[in-house]
């Protein structure tokens, strides 16, 4: 699954890297580390990381599973 | 028809294309659709693959802990647009209402978003840029080549510029416990953008996490082996490093020469326009069709005295981009201005820095939260009396307050909010690198007498 976080936004109160620790890491004190792609098996957990965000930054793919492809220009 | 009948039939069938597939393009795309755009959408882009995100390749991608190709945006929408991909435009023609595209096609539109974003500066002898070990980092093939390099142990790494990225590639070099000098024509690291007090700090932590910082020096030439490989730079000082990898990190160039001959105020410093993310034309009058968005627009900001203002900010290219999309699709009337404040962040040697504002619009600077010394603090900016930006170290639930205080143009210097107020809180000079350091060439010539004859015009010059 496919996530970004506006680091912008974020406070790192780290409620994410509680709920899903294999996909959201805090570096140092506040400075947020987190996997952009995690595996699809943390999926409820992301989505709960990413519910829990008290400043909602946390953006997780809505098209999961029916991609479009991109094509080439020149394929 | 009134206007109002074509905008509704350009909503329903007009022709938006979109130049530069990568994260401002892609919101635009976004919000384009939600906002009920349902004509035909082309996103143009010279990059293979779907559109990814940036700032994890110096921080996560290199560190080796994500992938370089693991960094594809998430969608919020499926946006239902053709995707011309692998191949630039190579011009616009404003006349004709179509973007040229570097094999010779050409795609017509009734509106067009220039999203075109900043390439790496490359290092300014392509003989020596073309050295096995020398590395810029922008796109993912960049950060998947670097991080490669860094897997396999190098005995040393030199990192050409301390700005953010040049900093943040520093920091992880000394996570993978690889020797790394950094080389700074400047007085400190980050000088340019946080000024020399926050520097100052910044040259502490380079330090005391083992970075061989070198400041005041420039790198004068990168000499290889005879197999091509990079074994040495050479620096003006008369020094030397012996180093395997080199990064050069001296920031980005706007990739608006595609524009040339366009009739838009398009150059070196980006491409001007209005609030409402509207180009202008050479002029500096404003165009109706053609809207900027990410870090190609230069903006003017109302809170800086209307300044016009280029950002390579994560978040002003999302906010620019959903500006830019509502307003292709609706009337004046209805336009929304892009007023936000900048906002910043960097992560690097295990300290969260963020800035509110824009701390060069500045002459004095003060610490009002915190402990520099700890490395968690927040410093206030002032021009004239007024808060115009803050940056924290660690302590980025603060940012808020100071983007308040910037909002309602606060005295400075502001009071402490909180009781840890620090020791020393008088504000000193902001103390940016000086003209000489920052200076471009011109840009434009204008030309003409009477008013209606007065017409600027591009000077095109050769930048590195
Ligand atoms: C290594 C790195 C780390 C970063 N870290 C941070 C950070 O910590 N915090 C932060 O706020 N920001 C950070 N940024 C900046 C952030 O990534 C940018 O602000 C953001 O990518 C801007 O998006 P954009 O869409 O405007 O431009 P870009 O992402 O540059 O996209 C422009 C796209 O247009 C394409 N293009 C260019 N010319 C043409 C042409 N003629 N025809 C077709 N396509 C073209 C380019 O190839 C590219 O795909 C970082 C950037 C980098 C490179
Ligand atoms: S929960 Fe939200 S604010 Fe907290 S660290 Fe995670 S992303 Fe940041």
């Amino acid at each position: 699954m496919r996530v970004v976080v506006d680091l912008s936004r974020c406070e790192g109160y780290a409620q994410c890297a509680f709920l899903a620790p294999d996909a959201f890491r805090l570096h140092g004190e506040e400075a947020l580390m987190y996997d952009p792609e995690p595996d699809d098996a943390l999926r409820d957990r992301v989505l709960r990381a990413a519910a829990a965000c008290p400043v909602q930054a946390i953006l997780v793919d809505r098209l999961e599973g029916r991609r479009i492809p991109v094509e080439a220009a020149r394929s | 028809m009134t206007s109002a009948d074509n905008l509704r039939a350009f909503r329903r069938d007009g022709r938006i294309v979109i130049v530069g597939a990568s994260l401002a393009g892609l919101r635009a795309a976004e919000c384009l659709r939600e906002e009920g755009f349902t004509g035909s959408l082309t996103m143009i882009g010279d990059e293979l693959g779907e559109p990814y995100d940036r700032p994890p390749l110096s921080k996560q991608v290199l560190t080796g802990w994500v992938p370089a190709d693991g960094t594809t945006l998430p969608r919020r929408r499926d946006i239902d647009a053709e995707w011309l991909l692998g191949v630039p435009a190579s011009g616009l023609d404003l006349a004709t209402d179509h973007v040229r595209l570097a094999d010779g096609r050409e795609v017509p539109f009734d509106r067009v978003l220039i999203a075109t974003g900043v390439r790496a500066r490359p290092w300014f002898v392509e003989s020596e840029a073309e050295l096995d070990g020398v590395f810029v980092v922008r796109t993912r093939e960049h950060a998947e080549g670097l991080q490669r390099a860094l897997a396999a142990g190098p005995s040393r790494v030199l990192v050409i510029g301390a700005g953010f990225t040049g900093s943040e590639i520093a920091s992880v070099c000394r996570e993978r416990d690889i020797p790394v000098t950094v080389a700074e024509l400047g007085p400190y690291p980050l000088v340019g953008a946080l000024g020399a007090m926050i520097g100052e700090v910044a040259a502490d932590m380079q330090r005391a996490h083992g970075v061989d910082l070198r400041c005041g020096v420039k790198v004068t030439r990168l000499e290889g082996d005879a197999q091509g490989r990079l074994r040495r730079a050479h620096f003006d000082d008369g020094s030397t490093v012996d180093a395997d990898v080199a990064v050069v990190a001296l920031g980005g160039i706007r990739n608006t020469e595609w524009l040339r001959g366009s009739g838009l105020a398009a150059g070196v410093w980006g491409i001007a326009c209005d609030t409402g993310c509207r180009a202008m034309d050479l002029n500096g009058l404003i165009t109706d069709d053609v809207f900027v968005a990410g870090d190609v627009a230069r903006c003017p900001n109302p809170v800086y005295e209307y300044r016009l203002i280029s950002l390579e900010h994560w978040a002003n290219a999302v906010e620019q981009a959903e500006i830019a999309a509502h307003n292709m699709i609706h009337g004046q009337a209805d336009r929304w201005p892009h007023l936000s404040i900048p906002r910043f962040w960097s992560i690097q040697f295990g300290v969260n820095i963020k800035s509110v504002g824009v701390p060069t619009f500045a002459d004095e600077v003060v610490v009002t939260q915190g402990s520099v010394s700890d490395h968690r603090f927040v410093a206030a900016y002032g021009y004239q009396g007024r808060v115009t930006a803050a940056v924290t170290f660690n302590n980025a639930k603060w940012l808020d307050h100071y983007r308040q205080l910037i909002e309602t143009a606060a005295p400075f210097p502001p009071p402490c909010p909180t009781p840890d107020q620090p020791v020393d809180t008088k504000p000193v000079p902001v103390d940016f690198p000086g003209p000489l350091l920052l200076a471009q060439g011109a840009t434009v010539v204008v030309t003409g007498h009477d008013p209606g004859e007065r017409r600027v015009t591009a000077a095109h010059q050769h930048h590195r």
